[in-house]
C-alpha cells in the first residue's frame, strides 16, 4: 500500500509474454505482468485459470515454454528454485507443506537453510563458525516467532497444530528466507472469518514492516479488494484485466468471467 | 548503613552494595532466551528513563500510568516516577477504552507508558478525554513505525534523552531521590470495585515498605530467590510481592515471555516463590486434568488413583489425625510415581512457597495442590491494606481460613454484620480525590472497614465468610453464602464460573458458565460437533454433563443448601461486560439486575428463559445476542 503513492516505483518482478502448456492443455498463454516493488499484487480468477501455474513458474517449480521472468531486472527464467530462493523469492503452498514431525522452531530454522554455509561436519560438531552461524540464524527465527506471535507454539510439532496456525507457521517459514518477493498461494483458503482477519493482518504487517513485495493468489474477493494495491485477473490461462482494485471490480470482462455474461 | 526509607533508596543501595550487586535482579524472556539484568543495569535503566522523563517535564507529584503485561521496562517506568517524587498508576492491560478513560482521566496521568501498539491505539482513541496527557511512551515498536503522533515516543528515545540530560545535570537523580520521604506517595492503585467506579487507593513509600517488611518477617524469603511476576501489574500485590519484596531483599523478579507461554516459562524457570491469583491455579488444575484425560490409560489410572490417595492424606491431616501406616506408604509411592513428576512438569519443584490471593480459591482446588506436595497457602489482603492482612504458615495452611493476622497488623471484628476491621502501617493514605469515601472507609480510630464478613476462630485464624453485603438467608432462615457454593462448583473442570442465588428464596439455584477448553475436549471425544461457546452451551448433552457434576457436588452440601435448579449461560462472564471485576470477582448487584429474568424463571417455575444480552467486544464495541436458556432440575 505504501508504495502506491510513490512515483515510478521500481519493477520488482516482470513476467514477460509467458506461456505454459501441459500436453494439449494451455495452462498459461502469453501473460505479462509488472509487479512494482513494495506492493501487494493479487492474481485472481476462476478455478483452473492458471494462477498457481503462473506462481510455480515464478518460484521456479515449472519452466515456461516461452517468455521470460525477470527479478530485479535480472533474467531468472532458467534458474533453479533453490537459486531463486537465494535471490529472495519465497512462497507458501495452497496445501500446507510443513514437516509434520518437526517443531515450529525447527520448521522455521529450515527456512534459513538457504543462508547457511557451514558444511555437514562443522555443523555436526557445532563448533566455531558453525555455532556462531546457528546463533545468528536462531536470532532471526526468533524475531519471526515474535512477529507472528508463535512463542507459545515454539516447541510444538507442526503436525499437531490447528489448520490456521499451520498456515501461519508456513508464512513464518517463508519469511525465514528473508524474501524480497513473497508468493502466497491462497493463504486464507479454508479459514474461518477470525483466522482470515488474523492472516490479513500479518500479510499487511509483513508488507509494511519489511517492505516485502507480495504476490497473492486468493479467492476471497473481499480480502483481495481490501488489501491489494494492484489486481490482475486470469481466465482460461489469459490475462483479461489488470489495474487498481476499483477499476478491476468495475471491468465488464471481469464481471463476465465471474458471473457469466449479462444478457439483456 | 541505615535501612532506606523509600523504594528508590533501596534501589540505590542494591546497586552500591557488593552483597547485592552480583545477584540477578530481573530476568525477561525475549526472543526465546532469558536475559538477565543485575542491579547495576537495573538501576542504570531506571536512571536513564527517569532523567528522560525529567527532561520531558515530569516533576514531583505528577502521575505516570503503565499499561501492559509484566515487562521490565514497565517496572522501571514505575520506579522512575517514584524516583522523581511522582506516583505510578498501574492500569489493567485488558481494560477496554471506556474503563481506561475513567482511570486515566481521574488520575490526571501526564505520562502513559504502554507495552505495544494495541495499547497505543486504545489510548489514542480516548485522547480527547485526557486533557492532562503530555507523553505516550511505548516499549515495543512493532506496527508503530508509520504513526505520526506528536505525543508518541519510544522507550529508547526517552532513555537517550535521559543520558544526554545526565551530562548537563550530574547527581540530578540522587538529589531528587533525597527529596522524597517515607510519607511521600508512591502508588495510586485503582481498585477493581465490585460496585460503582474504581477508586484510586493512594499508597505511600512507608505503606509499601512496612507491609513488605511484615511479609519478609513472616515468610522465608531469601536473596537468592527467583519470583515469577505474573500478577496483573495493576493489582497491588504485584507492586508489593513483585517489586518491593524483590528490591528489599535483593531477590530476582522474572517476567514471562507472553501470557500464553506461562506454563513453559514456569518450567524453564522453576521459581522459588509465586504469588498468583486463584484464576491461575484453577487454570493449572484444569489443564492438568485435561492432560491426564488425554494420556495413556495406564498413566491416567495412576494419576487418578494417586490423586485419591493425596485427597485421603489431606483429609486425614485436616481432621488432625495421624496418618495410618498403609496410607503413608501409598503416599510415598505416589510421591515417586506421580506427585514429584507432576510438580516437575509444572515447574513447581523448587517452589518453597506458593500463595493464592486476591479472591477466594475453592477448597478442593486448594487441597489438590497441597496433596501433590505443593506448598500452596492463602494470603488475605486488599488494595487498601497494601495487599496484606493475614498469611497462612506452611503448617497451618488449610482452605477454610486465611491464616493468622500478621505481626504488626491489628484485626478486629465489628459487631455489626461481623465486618473485618484492620489497623496497620500498611493502611492506605486515602482515596485519590474522594475524601468522603476515605472518611467512610477509615474511622476516627484509624480502623479500616474492609466490607468482608468474617470471624476469628478458636486457633486465632481469620475466617472470611463472604462479602458482608452478599451473605443472605434462605427463606427457612439458614445462612446462605453464595461464594461457598460457587467455589464448590468451580472445582469441576467443566465449570468456569458460577453464580448462586438463594437469598430470601426457598432453595438454591445457579447460573453456570462452562469451561470452553475442558467441555470442548469432552465434546470432541464424544464426537459431538459444535461451532462455538454459545453452541456448545446449548447442547442437551452438555447440560446432562453439568447435571451429573452438580449431582456429585450436591452430595457434599448440606441438604438445604443443595442446588435445585440450574442453567448454562451462552457466554462466559466477562469483565468487559462488567459482570466480573478484572480480578474476576463477581459483581453481584449488577448480575442480579442483568439476569433478573433468569432469577424470576428459577423461582417462578419457568422451564426456559429468553434473554437479550449485551456483549462488549475487546475493542469496546457492543452488540446484543439473543439466547434461549433451558432450565434443568438438579438431582
Amino acid at each position: 500500500m505504501s508504495a502506491q503513492s510513490e512515483e515510478s516505483a521500481r519493477t520488482k518482478l516482470k513476467i514477460d509474454q509467458v506461456s505454459k502448456n501441459f500436453g494439449g492443455v494451455k495452462a498459461v498463454t502469453q501473460v505479462s505482468l509488472d509487479v512494482p516493488e513494495g506492493t501487494i499484487f493479487s492474481i485472481i480468477g476462476p478455478n483452473g485459470a492458471g494462477k498457481t501455474t503462473l506462481l510455480n513458474m515464478v518460484s521456479g517449480f515449472y519452466h515456461p515454454d516461452e517468455g521470460s521472468i525477470l527479478l530485479d531486472s535480472q533474467d531468472v527464467t532458467r534458474r533453479k528454485p533453490n537459486e531463486r530462493a537465494r535471490l529472495g523469492i519465497a512462497r507458501t503452498f495452497q496445501n500446507i507443506a510443513l514437516f509434520q514431525g518437526l517443531s515450529v522452531l525447527e520448521n522455521l530454522m529450515l527456512g534459513r537453510h538457504v543462508h547457511m554455509t557451514s558444511g555437514v561436519l562443522a555443523s555436526f560438531l557445532y563448533w566455531g563458525p558453525a555455532q556462531r552461524e546457528e546463533v545468528v540464524h536462531r536470532r532471526r527465527v526468533e524475531e519471526i516467532i515474535d512477529f507472528l506471535k508463535l512463542a507459545d507454539l515454539r516447541q510444538q510439532p507442526a503436525g499437531e497444530l490447528a489448520y490456521g496456525l499451520r498456515k501461519r507457521v508456513e508464512l513464518g517459514r517463508a519469511l525465514a528466507v528473508d524474501p524480497t518477493l513473497l508468493l502466497l498461494d491462497e493463504p486464507m483458503a479454508g479459514m474461518n472469518q477470525e483466522e482470515k482477519e488474523e492472516m490479513v493482518r500479518y500479510v499487511l504487517d509483513v508488507n509494511e514492516e519489511f517492505g516485502t513485495t507480495i504476490v497473492l493468489i486468493e479467492h476471497d474477493m473481499g480480502v483481495v479488494m481490501d488489501i491489494s494495491d494492484y489486481v490482475a485477473v486470469l481466465d482460461q490461462g489469459e490475462k483479461i484485466a489488470e489495474g487498481v482494485p476499483d477499476a478491476v471490480r468495475a471491468d465488464p470482462t471481469v464481471i463476465e468471467a465471474y458471473l457469466g455474461a449479462d444478457h439483456e | 548503613m541505615a535501612e532506606p526509607s523509600t523504594i528508590p533508596g533501596y534501589l540505590l543501595r542494591n546497586a552500591a552494595d557488593p552483597n547485592f550487586s552480583d545477584q540477578p535482579a530481573m530476568r525477561e524472556k525475549s526472543f526465546g532466551i532469558w536475559e538477565t539484568y543485575d542491579w547495576q543495569s537495573y538501576v542504570e535503566n531506571v536512571r536513564s528513563f527517569s532523567l528522560g522523563l525529567a527532561d520531558l517535564g515530569f516533576a514531583a507529584d505528577d502521575k505516570l500510568a503503565v499499561i501492559g503485561n509484566n515487562r521490565p521496562r514497565l517496572y522501571w517506568a514505575q520506579l522512575s516516577a517514584m524516583c522523581l517524587g511522582g506516583q505510578s498508576v498501574p492500569v489493567y492491560q485488558d481494560a477496554i477504552a471506556s474503563e481506561l478513560s475513567y482511570v486515566l482521566a481521574h488520575s490526571e496521568a501526564s505520562v502513559i507508558v504502554v507495552e505495544d501498539q494495541e495499547q497505543v491505539d486504545k489510548v489514542l482513541s480516548i485522547r480527547d478525554e485526557l486533557p492532562n496527557l503530555k507523553w505516550l511512551i511505548y516499549d515495543y515498536s512493532r506496527g508503530l513505525a508509520s504513526y505520526d503522533v506528536d505525543i508518541l515516543k519510544s522507550y529508547e528515545e526517552v532513555q537517550t534523552l535521559g543520558r544526554a540530560f545526565a551530562e548537563g545535570n550530574p547527581n540530578y537523580l540522587e538529589n531528587e531521590i533525597a527529596k522524597i520521604s517515607a510519607d511521600s506517595f508512591a502508588l495510586i492503585a485503582y481498585t477493581s470495585g465490585t460496585t460503582g467506579q474504581p477508586k484510586g487507593v493512594i499508597l505511600s513509600h512507608e505503606n509499601l515498605i512496612e507491609t513488605a517488611r511484615i511479609f519478609i518477617a513472616a515468610e522465608d524469603v531469601r536473596k537468592t530467590d527467583d519470583f515469577l511476576s505474573y500478577l496483573p501489574m495493576a493489582w497491588v500485590g504485584d507492586a508489593l510481592y513483585g517489586l518491593c519484596v524483590s528490591i528489599m531483599v535483593g531477590a530476582s523478579c522474572n517476567c514471562p515471555e507472553e501470557p500464553e507461554t506461562i506454563q513453559r516459562d514456569l518450567r524453564e524457570l522453576g521459581p522459588t516463590g509465586i504469588v498468583a491469583a486463584p484464576r491461575v491455579w484453577e487454570g493449572i488444575l484444569s489443564s492438568l486434568q485435561v492432560r491426564a484425560e488425554d494420556s495413556t490409560p495406564l498413566k491416567k489410572l495412576a494419576f487418578n488413583y494417586f490423586r485419591g490417595v493425596a485427597d485421603a492424606v489431606e483429609q486425614t491431616k485436616l481432621e488432625g489425625k495421624p496418618l495410618p501406616l498403609f496410607l503413608k506408604i501409598k503416599q510415598q509411592i505416589g510421591e515417586f510415581m506421580v506427585y514429584g513428576p507432576v510438580r516437575d512438569q509444572l515447574g513447581l519443584r523448587r517452589a518453597r512457597w506458593c500463595y493464592t490471593g486476591g479472591a477466594p480459591l475453592g477448597p478442593d482446588t486448594f487441597r489438590f495442590f497441597r496433596g501433590f506436595g505443593i506448598n500452596l497457602k492463602q494470603v488475605y489482603g486488599m488494595t487498601e491494606s497494601t495487599g496484606l492482612v493475614s498469611l497462612q504458615t506452611s503448617e497451618t495452611a488449610n482452605p477454610d481460613t486465611v491464616g493468622e493476622p500478621c505481626q504488626g497488623i491489628d484485626v478486629s471484628i465489628a459487631k455489626e454484620r461481623s465486618e473485618v476491621l484492620i489497623r496497620s502501617k500498611g493502611i492506605f493514605k486515602g482515596y485519590y480525590k474522594q475524601d468522603d469515601k476515605t472518611r467512610e472507609a477509615i474511622d476516627a480510630e484509624g480502623w479500616f472497614h474492609t466490607g468482608d464478613a468474617g470471624m476469628i476462630d478458636e486457633r486465632g485464624h481469620l475466617v472470611i465468610v463472604d462479602r458482608a453485603k452478599d451473605v443472605g438467608k434462605l427463606s427457612d432462615g439458614t445462612v446462605f453464602a453464595p461464594q461457598f457454593i460457587e467455589l464448590k462448583l468451580k472445582y469441576s473442570p467443566y465449570i468456569n464460573e458460577a453464580v448462586a442465588f438463594g437469598d430470601g428464596q426457598a432453595f438454591v439455584s445457579t447460573m453456570i458458565a462452562i469451561d470452553l477448553e475442558a467441555v470442548g475436549k469432552w465434546a470432541e471425544k464424544g464426537r459431538l460437533p459444535y461451532t462455538n461457546y454459545m453452541d456448545l452451551a446449548q447442547k442437551s448433552e452438555v447440560r446432562a454433563l453439568i447435571a451429573e457434576e452438580i449431582r456429585q457436588i450436591n452430595l457434599g452440601l448440606p441438604e438445604v443448601q443443595r442446588i435445585k435448579r440450574f442453567l448454562l449461560l451462552t457466554k462466559d462472564l466477562d469483565a468487559d461486560d462488567n459482570e466480573v471485576t478484572r480480578t474476576r470477582k463477581l459483581r453481584r448487584a449488577y448480575i442480579m439486575e442483568k439476569y433478573a429474568p433468569v432469577l424470576n424463571a428459577f423461582y417462578g417455575g419457568g422451564t426456559a428463559v429468553e434473554l437479550k444480552l449485551d456483549v462488549t467486544f475487546e475493542d469496546g464495541s457492543r452488540s446484543q445476542i439473543d439466547s434461549h436458556l433451558v432450565i434443568e432440575e438438579a438431582a
